[in-house]
């Protein structure tokens, strides 16, 4: 028996972002309106109405689906710009919507009994009750799973559920359980659940110091690079910080989730998605790391036993890394 | 009726007989009117057993507390839902921290919906009450505008309880960073947490304290008091006051707001809180940052 392969899902933080994940492979591709809707709400990316009109037709000529995130929690007093968000990007062609609120995800299931909804990774939801929970309640037909499971657990949901799982599969790795991390608004007030950015960059401060560079997050000082490191975006969780005397990655160093040698095990958990982080990066990252996901799934055809990892592929996900390294994250039981 | 003071689950790991001690205490404590019980951030500490918490539930229900049991906020494994079935079917009311716990007593059993599932609207405040939540916490981010809007909005029968005092628990992850600072893996971190009562402080590199680490849990290092803005709360209408148990100076702190809900000028004492307080969520703001306060006296609220 050949297993079913999973779909790969795509980020799309613009039009062209958009048109280089379905050009390389992407099954789906999910964006979100350029709002404090969703998590994800950068200066200079996401949709407006016109954008998502073109991009789901880009997408639908070329039968691919489209996936709209409305991930972030609506505010006080200010639901109906959420609510109508979720009728806007359901009478513009969405073929699922990812939303995190539950209250959100009542009026979604009401209104529009016939939409496809996709609990999002900021839900939060790590164990079968609580996938099943949204099942029974809003009809929810996929759940994206946390950063936080290891590939046996993601198993185990995945084997107790009629939900379809979905998986970060590359990408920028939060070590948090997504959508319980309140670290940013800590530091800045803002975080993903309110404005849907983490570490908001209008708070980043950079300080040319004597023989090091200093890296501020609303003048909390995130880390020093001596001249020469390499300096990443002072994300809170990526910093260094002085514990019981020495100065360490106290959450984790900069790197990148990458599952490429793990995929048929992914396959094998029934897993049903692979979603590739990133709606912030470039056209060029999407369109290279769609294309290596695309040739490594489609190589999973020929049978999951034979698997290996090409090193162009490796190569071509290493140059997008941050931090320039990889790692399985918390699939792998030695991360923990 | 006054506002009422609630224990908030203890978020350390202590060793058992100073678990005992501390809710031995508190339930002679006249001021205390609601408890939380139960293990809520990490299964591998079990000096406390689930079947120590149902029996402290029925000690501190005997002495007249109100007793609710708290589930863990990350649950992953299915031992973890097997404690929580165990919570569930206690008849007990249970604190619910993931939508998992919320699955399990929807319908069901009476609940208090924890500060992790993300209250943040009144739509999504409604709808935890048609599923039979009780109590509410507002999400710790939540500014004074967040709180009183939705305490406002709130359906008959629901009680609002805010997070007033205590290291404030920001983030869970899978990750162990007790036993990665100590080099170990999570299944094999011989329990350092216990060495480390108030959690492992995290200072910036140029020596600011800023979070505390706990296990799996990331705690801020500052210490978030509402003291000033009790009336305000009593004022509002709000039912309960949470207070997160810590290893120093709890019973000062309990006599602050306890003064504070009656009505009496009350500071924090600097003891409280030796890392510094912090209350900046309450207007907005980074949840580090500090309204300024008259100089605190030392030893009492009442500069005793």
């Amino acid at each position: 028996m050949t297993a079913e392969l999973p779909h790969l899902v795509c980020p799309a933080g613009s039009l062209p972002a958009l048109r280089a994940a379905v050009d390389h492979g992407a099954d789906a591709v999910y964006l979100g309106f350029r709002n404090d809707t969703n998590a994800r709400n950068f200066a200079g990316l996401n949709f407006d109405e016109k954008a998502l009109r073109e991009g789901v037709r880009y997408a639908h000529d070329r039968r691919r689906e489209v996936f709209l995130a409305i991930n972030t929690y609506p505010q006080p007093g200010r639901v109906a710009t959420w609510r109508a968000a979720v009728d806007e990007a359901l009478a513009l062609g969405a073929d699922a919507l990812i939303l995190a609120d539950l209250g959100l995800l009542a009026y979604a299931r009401e209104r529009h009994p016939e939409a496809r909804l996709h609990l999002s990774v900021q839900g939060s939801a790590t164990n079968h009750e609580a996938v099943n929970f949204c099942h029974r309640e809003f009809g929810i037909r996929r759940a994206v799973l946390p950063r936080v499971l290891t590939l046996a657990q993601v198993a185990q949901v995945a084997r107790q559920t009629p939900v379809e799982i979905e998986v970060f599969g590359f990408g920028s790795l939060c070590v948090m359980n997504e959508g319980r991390c309140w670290l940013s608004s800590y530091a800045t007030g803002e975080s993903p659940n309110t404005v849907g950015a983490c570490s908001p960059a209008r708070f980043v401060r950079w300080e040319q110091k004597p023989g090091a560079l200093q890296a501020r997050l609303n003048g909390i000082l995130i880390d020093a690079f001596a001249d020469g490191e390499p300096a990443g975006y002072p994300t809170l969780c990526k910093g260094r910080y002085e514990v019981g005397g020495s100065i360490e990655y106290a959450f984790e160093e900069p790197t990148s989730l990458n599952v490429l040698p793990m995929l048929p095990d992914i396959v094998r958990a029934g897993v049903r998605a692979i979603k590739v982080e990133g709606r912030q990066r470039s056209p060029a990252y999407v369109a290279r790391v769609t294309r290596v996901l695309r040739e490594a799934i489609d190589s999973l055809k020929a049978g999951l036993d034979g698997f290996t990892v090409r090193p162009a592929w490796a190569d071509a996900l290493a140059g997008v890394s941050e931090g320039r390294h990889v790692t399985l994250g918390a699939y792998s039981r030695p991360w923990r | 009726m006054s506002v009422k003071i609630a224990l908030g689950p203890l978020l350390f790991a202590w060793p058992r007989q100073e678990v005992l001690d501390l809710y031995a205490r508190v339930g002679a404590d006249p001021r205390v009117d609601v408890v939380y019980l139960g293990e809520a951030v990490c299964s591998r500490r079990q000096q406390v057993r689930a079947s120590d918490w149902l029996d402290l539930a029925r000690d501190l229900t005997g002495a007249g507390k109100e007793v609710v049991l708290s589930s863990q906020a990350l649950l992953e494994s299915e031992g973890d839902l097997k404690i929580l079935r165990r919570l569930a079917d206690s008849g007990l009311t249970v604190e619910a921290n993931d939508l998992g716990a919320v699955g399990l007593v929807a319908r069901t059993v009476p609940f208090v919906c924890g500060p992790h599932l993300n209250i943040y609207n009144e739509a999504t405040l409604a709808y935890y009450a048609d599923l039979g939540a009780v109590r509410w916490v507002p999400p710790l981010e939540g500014s004074r505008a967040l709180i009183e809007g939705l305490h406002g909005s709130r359906p008959a029968g629901l009680e609002t309880e805010v997070f007033a005092f205590g290291k404030l628990p920001l983030a869970f992850s899978a990750r162990c960073f007790t036993a990665r600072h100590y080099g170990l893996g999570k299944d094999d971190c011989e329990f350092r947490c216990f060495d480390h009562p108030e959690g492992i402080l995290l200072r910036t590199r140029e020596g600011q304290p800023f979070l505390t680490v706990n296990g799996i849990q990331t705690l801020s290092a500052q210490t978030h008091s509402l003291l000033s803005h009790v009336a305000d709360l009593a004022a509002m209408g709000v039912e309960a006051i949470r207070i997160s148990p810590q290893p120093h100076r709890l019973d000062d702190v309990i006599a602050g707001f306890d003064a504070a809900r009656r009505g009496q000028a009350a500071v924090e004492a600097r003891t409280w809180a030796p890392l510094g307080l912090c209350d900046g969520y309450w207007d907005g703001r980074a949840g580090i940052a500090l309204a300024a306060r008259q100089a605190p006296a030392e030893g009492s609220p009442q500069g005793r």
